[in-house]
C-alpha cells in the first residue's frame, strides 16, 4: 500500500521541490501552505508521515506537532521536522514536543530520502 | 489668729514640702524616670528668675515708677527668641565640656585658667551678695509683718537688735542647712541636682499662684476689675504720672539689654538654664513658656501696686510690702499667709540656687586651685571627695552669712529694686568674655582679663560706690562733687556724660571700656596652642560632633592612673563604672586588658573630673599623673586644619559616593538597555540565518535534483531553473539589504543630501515598476501637482523608498482589477506622498509592527519576493530626512502607505520642527 506523505510548508519553493522528492520515491504526496491548513489535513488524510516546516503563519510547526502528539488517534503518524531554525535549543524542542526527527534546512535531498524511508519501513 | 508659732510651724513644714519633692525628684532620677527631664519643669525652673524682688519689689516699682517695672521682664522675653541659637550653643558646649558653672565657662574657654575663674567667681559673689542679702531682708520683713496681724506694722532696723534675736539671722542659718541639703546630699560631686530643680520648679507654681491669689482678691473682691481699679487711682490722683515710664526710652532699652543679659549670665540663671538642662529638646518649650510665666506673673503688679496707695495714702506702708499688708488690712490671715508662702517660695528658691552656684564657683575656682598647690606638696591625708564635698558645703555656709552680714550692714540703707539692678549690671560684665568667646576665636585668656576687671571696675566705681554713699557710709561729696573735687570723675557722671540714669551711664561705661579692653588685649597677642583648641571647641561647639581630642594631645598615660585619679574625687566605683562605660560605647572596647590611654582617652578623663572640680583644676590634675609633651601653637593650628580638612574631606567623599551611586544606577540602566538590544541583535541574527537559509534550501535541493537526473524533462528543468534563479535574486537582495540596513544603523551610511523634486523621483520610479504592476493585471493612477516639490533629500535614497512602496503594492494589490495610486500634495510645509492599493490591506495588529525587521505584515500567504527588510530601511531613510512613513489600512480595502518630508522654504532649507504631526493629520 502507498505511502501517505504531507508537506506543511509556507515557501512554495520549497514545498515544490520536496513534492518532486517524494514522488520520484512513488509516495502518495499532497501539500499545505500553512500549519492550520496541515493540522486539518493531518487529521482528515492521517497521512503516514508529516514533513512539517516550523516557521509558518497562522499555526507555527511546534504547534501542530504537539497537537497531532496530544491526540490518540493521530498515533502512527511519523513527524519530520524540516526548518531553517538550525539552534540546538530549537532541535530540542521538536523532539521534546514528539518530532520523530529534525532536519535542518538546507539540507541533502539523499539524506532527506532515506530518512524519510527509515521511517516508513515497517519495523520487524 | 495668725501667730509667731503657726508662722514658723508653717514656714518650716513648707521647707519640708520642698525637700520632700526634691527627695522624690532624686529618687525618681536613681531609677531612670526623672521629672525634669520634662520641658515644663525646665522652663518653671527658668522661673528663679523671678525671685523676692519680684513678688515683693515689683510692686513697689510700679507705685514709684508705673510702668517702669516692666523692661526687667520685657528683656528676657525679647531675648528667648534668641535662645534657640545662643542657649542652645551653651548648652551643647557645657554638656561636652562638662561645665559646671558660668566661671568654668569662661575659664575653659579662655584656655582653662585658674585667674579667669577666680575673677569670674569673685565677681560673681562680690555682685551677687547684695542680691542675696535682698531675699533674707524680705523674708524676715515679711515673716515680721505677718506675725503682727491683724495689725499692719512695719518692722523696725533689723540691725539694731543683737544677732541672736534677729530672725534674719535664723533664716540664713535655716537656709544654709537647707541648701547643704539640697545641693551636697550625695557624696557625689557631680554637678547635677535634680530633686532641687524639682522643688524650684514647684517653687515657681507656689509663687505664681500666690502672687494671682492676692491680685485676684483685690482686682475682683476689692474692686470691680481691672477698669474699676485704674478708674478709683485716676480720680485719687495716684496714676496720672504712672503711666509714663520713669528714664525715657534709653533707660528701657539699657533695663531690657541688661534683664536680657542676666537672665543668662546671673550665676543662678546658668545653673538652672545651662548645668541642669537635662536634654537640648527643652529649650524649645522653654523659649514660650518662659516669656508667658513672666506675663501671668505680672498681671496684677500694677492694680496691687495702686490699691496700696489708694488703701495706704499718707500711712507711710512701704510700697514693696503691698502684696502682704493689703490682704492683712482686709482681714484676710490665710490669703496673708499664702501670700506670705508665695515670697518664701520666691526668696528662698533664689537663696537656694544662687548658693549653690556661688558655691561650686568658689570651691572650683577658688579653693580648689590653692588645695591643689598644697597637694603638690603634701598628698591630703582625707578622702577627696570628703574634702570636695566639705569645701562646697562651707562655701554654702559662708555665702549665706556673708549675704547675712551685707543685710545687717546695709540695713535699710537702699530700696529692694536698685539692689537687683546692681547685681544685674555686675553679672553683665561677662557677655563679652562669655559670648564674644562662642563665636569669635580670636579672644585670648588676657583680653577676657582684661574686659572683665574693666567692666568690674567701673562697675565698683559706678554703681557701687555711689549706692555705699547713698547709704551713707561714704561722703556725699565723693558722689556731688566727684573724688577729690574732680568733676570729670564723678560717678555717675564719668567725663562729664551726664542725662543718664545711674543704671544706664553704668552700663555704658562699663560694658564700652569691658568690650574695648577685650578685644584690644586679645589684638596683642595671637591665641595660644590651649586658647586655640578650646576656641575651636566652642565655636565650633554646633558643627563637632566628636570631641577633637585625637592628636591634641601627646605624651604618656596609664589608664589605671586616670581612673585612681578620677576616682579620688568622683570614688572609686563611680569613676570605674564611667570608664567601663565610655569604653564600651565610645570606643567599642570590651576587653578590660586592653584599654588605650591615648589622647582621647585622656580627654575623657579630662572632662569627667571637671564635672567635679571644673576644668581648670581638672587639666592641673590630669597633668599631675600623665607626662606630656606641650604641643606648639603650630602643630596644634595643623591638627585642628587637618581636622577641618577631614570633615571638608568626609563630606567630599560622601557627595562622591553618592555620585558613584548614581553612576552604578546608569551603568546598571545601561546594562539592561545592552542585555536588551543584545536580545534583540540575537533575534535579528536568528532571522537573518533563517531568511538565509530558506533561498538556499529551495537552491540546493532543485540543484541536487538537477544533478542526480540529468534526464529529466525540459520544461520541468526550465522551472526548476527558473526557481533556482529566482531564489538567488532573492538571495542576494537580502544579503545587500542586511548590509544597508547595517549601515544606516550603524551610521556608516554615505548620504548625500541635495534639493531634489519629489515629482521627478515619483515618476521615476514609476518608469522602473509600471510593467511589474501592468504584468500582474493592475492598473496605475497617478496625481501630481505643476508646481516643483522641492525638498532636501538623497536622490536614489528617495528612490529607494518608492520602489519599495511601489513594489509592496503591486505584491498586495487586488489578484483581479489590482489597482495602485500614488498622490503628492503638499500640507502647509510638507510635501506628503501617498501610495495606496486595493488589496487585503494590512490587519490592525500587525500595523504597528510592519516597520519592524522580518515581519512581514500578510499572514498565510509565502512571499517569495520580500525579504521583511523593506519597510523598515525605508523608514529608516525618511526619518533621516526629517519625515515620516506611515500606514493607514482597513482591512479588506487596501493599504495607504504614506511619507511626508519638509519642504524647502525659499531662501534656504529649514525642515519643520515636528513633522509627525503632519504625518498623522
Amino acid at each position: 500500500m502507498t505511502k501517505k506523505v504531507l508537506i506543511v510548508d509556507d515557501e512554495q519553493n520549497i514545498a515544490i521541490s520536496v513534492e518532486y522528492l517524494m514522488r520520484r520515491e512513488g509516495f502518495d504526496v499532497s501539500v499545505a501552505k500553512d500549519g492550520e491548513e496541515g493540522l486539518a489535513m493531518i487529521r482528515s488524510t492521517k497521512p503516514d508521515l508529516v514533513l512539517l516546516d516550523v516557521m509558518m503563519p497562522k499555526m507555527d510547526g511546534f504547534q501542530v506537532c504537539s497537537e497531532v502528539r496530544a491526540d490518540a488517534s493521530l498515533a502512527g503518524v511519523r513527524i519530520i521536522m524540516l526548518t531553517a531554525k538550525g539552534r540546538e535549543a530549537e532541535i530540542e524542542k521538536g523532539l521534546s514536543l514528539g518530532a520523530d526527527a529534525y532536519i535542518p534546512k538546507p539540507f541533502s535531498t539523499s539524506d532527506l530520502v532515506s530518512r524519510v524511508k527509515a521511517l516508513l519501513e515497517p519495523k520487524e | 489668729m495668725l501667730s509667731g508659732p503657726l508662722v514658723v510651724v508653717t514656714s518650716f513644714l513648707y521647707l519640708g514640702l520642698l525637700f520632700a519633692i526634691a527627695y522624690w525628684a532624686d529618687r525618681r532620677a536613681d531609677t531612670g524616670r526623672s521629672v525634669i527631664s520634662n520641658p515644663t519643669v525646665y522652663a518653671l525652673s527658668l522661673a528663679v528668675y523671678c525671685t523676692a524682688w519680684t513678688y515683693y519689689g515689683s510692686v513697689g516699682r510700679a507705685a514709684a515708677t508705673g510702668y517702669g517695672f516692666l523692661p526687667i521682664y520685657l528683656g528676657p522675653t525679647l531675648a528667648a527668641t534668641l535662645w534657640v541659637f545662643l542657649l542652645l550653643k551653651m548648652v551643647r558646649i557645657s554638656k561636652s565640656q562638662r561645665i559646671t558653672s558660668i566661671a568654668d565657662f569662661i575659664s575653659s574657654r579662655y584656655g582653662k585658667s585658674h585667674l579667669l575663674g577666680g575673677l569670674v567667681t569673685v565677681i560673681a559673689v562680690v555682685g551677687v551678695l547684695p542680691y542675696i542679702a535682698l531675699q533674707l531682708k524680705a523674708i524676715s520683713s515679711s515673716f515680721s509683718i505677718l506675725i503682727h496681724y491683724p495689725d499692719v506694722m512695719l518692722p523696725g532696723g533689723a540691725h539694731t537688735l543683737p544677732v541672736w534675736r534677729d530672725t534674719a539671722f535664723y533664716i540664713a542659718l535655716i537656709l544654709a542647712v537647707f541648701t547643704i541639703l539640697l545641693g551636697t546630699r550625695h557624696l557625689d560631686a557631680s554637678e547635677r541636682h535634680e530633686g532641687m530643680v524639682a522643688a524650684i520648679a514647684f517653687e515657681s507654681i507656689v509663687k505664681l499662684f500666690a502672687l494671682t491669689a492676692v491680685g485676684v482678691f483685690i482686682t475682683f473682691g476689692l474692686y470691680d476689675g481691672f477698669g474699676d481699679v485704674v478708674h478709683q487711682a485716676l480720680q485719687a490722683g495716684h496714676l496720672k504720672t504712672r503711666l509714663i515710664p520713669e528714664g525715657g526710652a534709653n533707660f528701657w532699652f539699657s533695663l531690657s539689654l541688661l534683664s536680657a543679659l542676666a537672665v543668662l549670665m546671673l550665676p543662678r540663671q546658668f545653673q538652672v538654664a545651662v548645668v541642669e538642662n537635662s536634654g537640648e529638646n527643652q529649650l524649645r518649650r522653654a523659649i514660650w513658656l518662659f516669656p508667658l510665666y513672666l506675663l501671668l506673673i505680672n498681671i496684677f503688679v500694677l492694680p496691687i501696686a495702686l490699691a496700696g496707695q489708694l488703701e495706704f495714702a499718707g500711712m507711710g506702708v512701704d510700697a514693696d510690702t503691698y502684696v502682704l499688708t493689703l490682704p492683712i488690712a482686709h482681714k484676710q490671715q490665710w490669703l496673708a499667709l499664702f501670700s506670705y508662702l508665695g515670697g518664701l517660695s520666691a526668696a528662698t528658691g533664689m537663696v537656694i540656687v544662687e548658693t549653690i552656684a556661688l558655691s561650686t564657683m568658689v570651691c572650683n575656682d577658688l579653693v580648689m586651685p590653692g588645695l591643689l598647690r598644697r597637694w603638690r606638696y603634701r598628698a591630703p591625708s582625707m578622702d577627696l571627695s570628703v574634702i570636695l564635698l566639705l569645701v562646697r558645703r562651707g562655701a554654702i555656709f559662708v555665702v549665706l552669712m556673708l549675704g547675712y552680714s551685707y543685710f545687717r550692714l546695709a540695713g535699710e540703707a537702699y530700696a529692694l529694686v536698685a539692689i537687683g539692678l546692681i547685681s544685674f549690671a555686675a553679672v553683665a560684665q561677662f557677655a563679652p568674655a562669655m559670648i564674644g568667646g562662642m563665636y569669635w576665636r580670636g579672644g585670648t585668656r588676657g583680653g577676657a582679663l582684661a574686659g572683665l576687671s574693666a567692666g568690674f571696675l567701673v562697675w565698683i566705681y559706678t554703681l557701687l560706690l555711689p549706692s555705699f554713699a547713698k547709704s551713707g557710709w561714704l561722703a556725699r561729696d565723693f558722689l556731688d562733687l566727684g573724688p577729690f573735687g574732680i568733676a570729670l570723675l564723678k560717678p555717675q557722671a564719668l567725663f562729664g556724660l551726664e542725662g543718664f540714669d545711674e543704671i544706664t551711664h553704668c552700663l555704658f561705661w562699663s560694658l564700652t571700656l569691658n568690650i574695648g579692653a577685650y578685644l584690644i588685649v586679645s589684638s596683642i597677642r595671637a591665641p595660644n596652642a590651649e586658647e586655640t583648641t578650646q576656641a575651636t571647641r566652642f565655636v565650633d561647639a554646633m558643627s563637632i560632633n566628636r570631641p577633637i581630642a585625637e592628636g591634641l594631645w601627646r605624651g604618656r598615660a596609664e589608664v589605671d592612673d586616670l581612673i585612681s585619679l578620677t576616682g579620688r574625687f568622683l570614688g572609686e566605683d563611680r569613676a570605674r563604672e564611667s570608664f567601663a562605660e565610655y569604653y564600651a560605647k565610645e570606643r567599642n572596647i570590651e576587653d578590660d586588658a586592653e584599654l588605650p590611654a591615648d589622647g582621647e582617652t585622656v580627654h575623657f578623663a579630662e572632662t569627667l573630673l571637671a564635672g567635679a572640680i571644673g576644668s581648670a583644676s581638672a587639666r592641673a590634675m590630669i597633668a599631675s599623673v600623665v607626662q606630656e609633651e606641650p604641643l606648639g601653637l603650630d602643630e596644634v593650628m595643623d591638627i585642628l586644619d587637618e581636622a577641618s580638612q577631614i570633615r571638608a574631606y568626609s563630606h567630599e567623599l560622601e557627595q562622591k559616593s553618592r555620585e558613584l551611586e548614581a553612576a552604578t544606577a546608569e551603568l546598571k540602566a545601561a546594562n539592561v538597555k545592552l542585555l536588551e538590544l543584545d536580545h534583540l541583535k540575537d533575534d535579528f541574527m536568528s532571522s537573518v540565518t533563517h531568511e538565509l537559509r530558506t533561498p538556499l534550501t529551495s537552491i540546493r535541493a532543485f540543484s541536487e535534483i538537477l544533478w542526480e537526473d540529468p534526464k529529466i524533462d525540459l520544461e520541468e528543468r526550465k522551472r526548476f531553473l527558473g526557481i533556482i534563479v529566482s531564489e538567488t535574486e532573492r538571495l542576494t537582495r537580502l544579503v545587500n539589504q542586511v548590509l544597508d540596513l547595517a549601515k544606516i544603523e550603524s551610521g556608516h551610511a554615505v548620504w548625500t543630501s541635495s534639493e531634489v523634486d519629489l515629482g521627478d523621483i515619483i515618476r521615476q520610479s514609476i518608469d522602473a515598476s509600471e510593467q511589474l504592476i501592468i504584468d500582474r493585471g493592475g492598473r496605475l493612477k497617478l496625481d501630481l501637482p505643476d508646481a516643483p516639490a522641492k525638498v532636501m533629500a538623497d536622490q536614489d535614497r528617495l528612490m529607494q523608498v518608492m520602489l519599495n512602496l511601489l513594489s509592496n503594492a503591486a505584491k498586495f494589490m487586488a489578484k483581479e482589477s489590482g489597482r495602485v495610486e500614488v498622490h503628492l500634495k503638499r500640507q502647509q510645509n510638507m510635501y506628503k506622498v501617498m501610495v495606496s492599493d486595493n488589496g487585503s490591506g494590512v490587519p490592525v495588529k500587525l500595523q504597528p509592527v510592519i516597520f519592524e525587521k522580518f515581519r512581514q505584515g500578510v499572514e498565510g500567504s509565502a512571499n517569495p519576493l520580500g525579504t521583511g527588510l523593506g519597510l523598515p530601511i525605508s523608514r529608516e531613510i525618511i526619518e533621516h530626512f526629517g519625515g515620516r512613513l506611515s500606514v493607514k489600512s482597513t482591512p479588506e480595502k487596501g493599504a495607504i502607505f504614506s511619507f511626508v518630508l519638509p519642504c524647502i522654504n525659499r531662501g534656504g532649507a529649514a525642515p519643520s520642527n515636528n513633522p509627525g504631526q503632519e504625518a498623522e493629520a
